[in-house]
């Protein structure tokens, strides 16, 4: 017991006195801008690719279009799903950012490489909240004189978007974890700044169980986040 | 108006339409009656092609419609179509739903006009909104329901659902309207309001198709009523033609089946 308030102590001493908890704070920091941005871009893509994935196509100019497209997609998508993240942040850092000739700091690149992994993944669970709507919304709207996309962006995405809330969240939870393993690049996460103060005292317990503690708060407000506003889309469904 | 010219529809090896050669005439009200798996339906929808015809021709307002190369979307403007599981848009209000499209579809033809400054272009966008919405609750105050604009269509009953889906599609001013079994879906009670709004529309000689099991429905409203079984017309008529004197054995044996 005496052994782990001396621990404590050494890290509450390197946490506060020494500045610790500022680096903390910017590893905290990156981590959500990481994961949100990246769920953001994330989005983005993976709605555009569950679109184009579920294109049918009238001439046969649009049918080959779809063909074409269709494949580009899922060429993209077993990329991203089928190499382990940090892959993917090492070739886009130090292989395919440098070849291009651009140069952008590792938490760029990060957000970067999220956004586009998490592309892969939410255009798979895009598709299934698309395929979750009536076809009947979808007839509906063509029938009345709008386009395929203009469709699909006002009637069909919002309906598959609220069907696909709670595992959005899970998307970005999974995201939120998945921040760990930035540090490959060089950017500052919440796993690197709790590492940066274990390693200054060769004292590892407290900073790692401190850090789990952090992960798991973030995790759990996200996921009240969603049940809440879970509950105010089904509150609009039933009356207002 | 529609000219029908040896359609035919497959899904796979399925055949359903087999050569089907109409005419609909403007201010025609043409009923389409049959038993189910006859085609009436899939006919009806190839008209606006939303089931794109395997071979054929379907000729609205002087262009094939059925050929891929033209825009669908703008001869679909002009054809209103009903459903038998209404498909209001769940995510918009009652009011959204009748504006959407007049909206959008009005702002793109602003868009596409030349030489409009930008503000003479937000002011136009500014007067299609205030036009639509006006026009939306005109439609609205017609079937009584002026009081749901700002409801979402799942608080609606089935009649008030089906007359909301109506108005939708004449919020597009369409030439012709399209009926699929329009009170299929719905309890009893509720399937005289829809039936009176549109016989409302065909006194207001709206030319329209619909397909229906309702025969007393068909009976009254139609101008000619068309039997089909097995992919093909198999005879046409007046209403009084078809339900008094049935020619062929085949609509015989159907009136006797659903008309008691």
């Amino acid at each position: 017991m005496q052994n782990i308030a001396k621990k404590w102590e050494v890290f509450e001493r390197s946490f506060i006195e020494y500045g610790g908890y500022e680096r903390v704070i910017d590893g905290l920091k990156n981590t959500l801008i990481i994961a949100l941005i990246g769920l953001c871009i994330g989005i983005f893509i993976g709605t555009l690719i569950a679109v184009v994935r579920v294109m049918p196509g009238r001439t046969r100019f649009t049918k080959v279009m779809a063909k074409i497209l269709n494949g580009i997609c899922s060429v993209y998508t077993s990329f991203f799903r089928g190499t382990p993240i940090v892959v993917q942040l090492l070739l886009g850092y130090y292989v395919i950012l440098p070849l291009m000739g651009i140069n952008l700091k590792p938490v760029s690149v990060c957000i970067l490489i999220f956004g586009l992994n998490s592309g892969a993944y939410v255009s798979e669970i895009m598709r299934g909240g698309i395929g979750s709507v009536d076809p009947g919304q979808m007839e509906a709207g063509r029938a009345v004189g709008l386009g395929y996309w203009a469709t699909m962006l006002k009637i069909i995405v919002p309906q598959a978007v609220k069907n696909i809330m709670p595992t959005l969240g899970n998307e970005l939870i999974s995201l939120v974890k998945e921040t760990s393993v930035v540090s490959f690049v060089g950017a500052l996460d919440l796993y690197t700044a709790f590492r940066y103060i274990a390693a200054n005292n060769y004292e590892f317990m407290i900073p790692y169980l401190v850090m789990a503690a952090f992960y798991i708060v973030i995790v759990l407000v996200i996921a009240l986040g969603v049940k809440l506003m879970e509950r105010r889309l089904k509150k609009s469904d039933r009356n207002s | 108006m529609i000219e029908i010219v040896d359609l035919v529809k497959n899904f796979g090896e399925l055949n359903v339409l087999n050569h089907i050669t109409d005419t609909i005439n403007e201010g025609e009200k043409v009923a389409i009656i049959g038993p189910s798996g006859s085609g009436k339906s899939t006919y009806l929808r190839c008209l606006n092609c939303l089931e794109d015809p395997t071979s054929g021709s379907i000729i609205f307002e002087g262009e094939d419609i059925a050929d891929p190369k033209v825009n669908i979307n703008v001869h679909r403007q002009h054809i209103g179509m009903v459903f038998q599981q209404f498909n209001l848009f769940n995510n918009k209000t009652v009011l959204d739903n009748i504006t959407l499209a007049p909206i959008h579809i009005g702002k793109k033809n602003i868009k596409k006009q030349k030489g409009l400054s930008l503000k003479q272009r937000q002011e136009s966008i500014k007067q299609l909104k205030l036009e639509a919405k006006e026009n939306a609750l005109n439609l609205l105050r017609r079937i009584g329901l002026e009081d749901k604009a700002d409801v979402y269509p799942s608080t609606l009953s089935g009649g008030q659902k089906q007359r909301v889906a109506i108005v939708r599609a004449l919020a597009m001013n369409p030439k012709v309207m399209l009926f699929d079994e329009p009170t299929s879906a719905l309890d009893p009670e509720m399937v005289g309001e829809v039936l009176d709004l549109i016989k409302d529309l065909a006194n207001d000689g709206m030319t329209m198709v619909i397909v229906t099991h309702e025969m007393g429905f068909a009976r009254e409203v139609a101008s000619r009523v068309l039997f089909m079984d097995g992919g093909v017309i198999a005879e046409q008529g007046t209403p009084e033609e078809i339900f008094e004197h049935p020619k062929c054995d085949r609509l015989r044996e159907f009136l006797s089946k659903v008309v008691k």
